[in-house]
């Protein structure tokens, strides 16, 4: 079961490396969208200070979306979906690893410049960790759910906006406790509450999300 | 082993393509689907195969019906359809090896490259193989797919030169000679002899 499983997530790494523009595209967009509010809003160290966490996690949803709409729009155009659909192994696994390296390849990209961003900001040293552990359970929720989306709005016309106004309102839980969870750290509260919920969500979207996925995949490719 | 299918419909866009279509097919048989463009033939393949669900009527596999079996029975069957389903960035072992792990079959390097060989195919990202190339990497899972046990071919031949055309038909031939069962359609002339045909004509 694993083999296959391993078998996408090499896949789709692989795919995404021969295209490295793609991928590039989703990470400049965050770095830029984290970039222009500093400069729009001023350089005010306290007002930067107290938005940060709510800007890039905004910017991190937005980002995500925008890959999102390529997760299973490229395998449905060139057949390969029908063979994942008729492999040896229960879709919902196939639809769980392509979620992980959309995780791979999108996410955890943020994880690691999210520091780098918060700099900007001028965000005090102790809340690098508590923003990129926040980061770093939230944004495989966001692959998770976002892949229900992504399979739902497969082969419509105009699916890209449809699937951000499906998928955002769900992206809401993560936002509000990954933000949360920084602020938390800021006013000098221990953020475990916050990254505990944000793990549960995690949990929870692991274990159903695929299924989830799945079921819509078989809809949209009849 | 026996694929049955009883009173199959199938309405696609408020059109009745086909209706009440009954078939059975066991190993060694080779049922060969005609019909003119959008008479169904590929609806009719997508039904057997489990990823379309047909309108009225059931497919069962061995007695049981494919919709409760799912990967079960997926990982008793090759379908190759319209599309390539090939990755343009990989190269064509690399969709091989992709394609037979997805299957469940185990496939050593040195067959791989085999089928790849016996297709007269490089090992190019398939990109820049022509539409007949793509066919033929498309095709070389035949090559090593002996062990399973039903082939759904839609228009196999399409793209495919005079050469690899004789290459598929040998192997469509070697499998049913060695008890496999095959349905596949087409429009051009085969030298393959079905056993049955199923005409969505008439």
């Amino acid at each position: 079961m694993l083999e296959a499983a391993r078998c996408i997530v090499v896949r789709d790494l692989l795919v995404a490396w021969r295209r490295r523009s793609d991928v590039a595209t989703a990470l400049l967009f965050f770095v830029i969208v984290t970039s222009l509010f500093p400069l729009g809003i001023g350089a005010e160290p306290d007002l930067l200070r107290s938005i940060a966490p709510g800007v890039i996690w905004v910017a991190a949803l937005l980002s995500c979306m925008l890959s999102l709409g390529r997760l299973f729009a490229a395998d449905h155009a060139d057949g390969t979906l029908e063979q994942l659909l008729l492999s040896s192994e229960p879709l919902g696994v196939i639809a769980a690893a392509k979620a992980l390296a959309h995780w791979l390849v999108s996410g955890l990209p943020l994880v690691l410049i999210a520091p780098l961003i918060a700099l900007q900001y001028d965000l005090p040293a102790p809340l690098y960790p508590v923003l990129a552990l926040s980061l770093l359970l939230g944004t495989p929720v966001l692959s998770l759910i976002g892949a229900i989306g992504a399979a739902l709005t497969l082969g419509l016309r105009g699916g890209g906006v449809l699937l951000s106004l499906l998928v955002l309102p769900l992206y809401v839980p993560v936002l509000i406790m990954g933000a949360g969870s920084v602020d938390m750290a800021a006013a000098g509260l221990a953020p475990d509450g916050q990254l505990l919920l944000l793990a549960a969500l995690l949990i929870f979207a692991a274990a159903f999300a695929p299924w989830a996925t799945a079921a819509a995949l078989r809809i949209s490719v009849e | 082993m026996n694929l049955e299918a009883s009173h199959l419909g199938c309405e696609r866009g408020g059109r009745t393509l086909f209706s009440d279509l009954s078939v059975s097919l066991r190993g060694g048989e080779l049922l060969r689907v005609a019909g003119p463009n959008g008479s169904g033939k590929t609806s009719l393949l997508r039904i057997l195969c489990g990823l379309l669900s047909p309108t009225t009527g059931a497919v069962r596999w061995e007695g049981t019906e494919i919709r409760r079996l799912r990967e079960e029975y997926s990982k008793q069957l090759v379908y190759i359809g319209h599309a390539a389903a090939v990755k343009d960035d990989l190269t064509a072992a690399e969709n091989l090896r992709i394609a037979c792990t997805l299957a469940g079959l185990r496939v050593s390097p040195r067959q791989i490259q085999q089928a790849l060989d016996s297709f007269e195919l490089a090992d190019l990202p398939v990109k820049r193989l022509s539409q007949g190339q793509r066919r033929r990497a498309v095709l070389a899972r035949l090559v090593v797919s002996d062990s399973l046990p039903l082939w759904l071919l839609d228009e196999p031949y399409a793209a495919l030169d005079a050469a690899a055309g004789r290459l598929a038909e040998e192997l469509i031939d070697g499998h049913v000679a060695r008890g496999g069962a095959v349905v596949f359609t087409t429009h051009q002339d085969t030298r393959v002899r079905a056993s049955q045909v199923i005409d969505l004509d008439a």
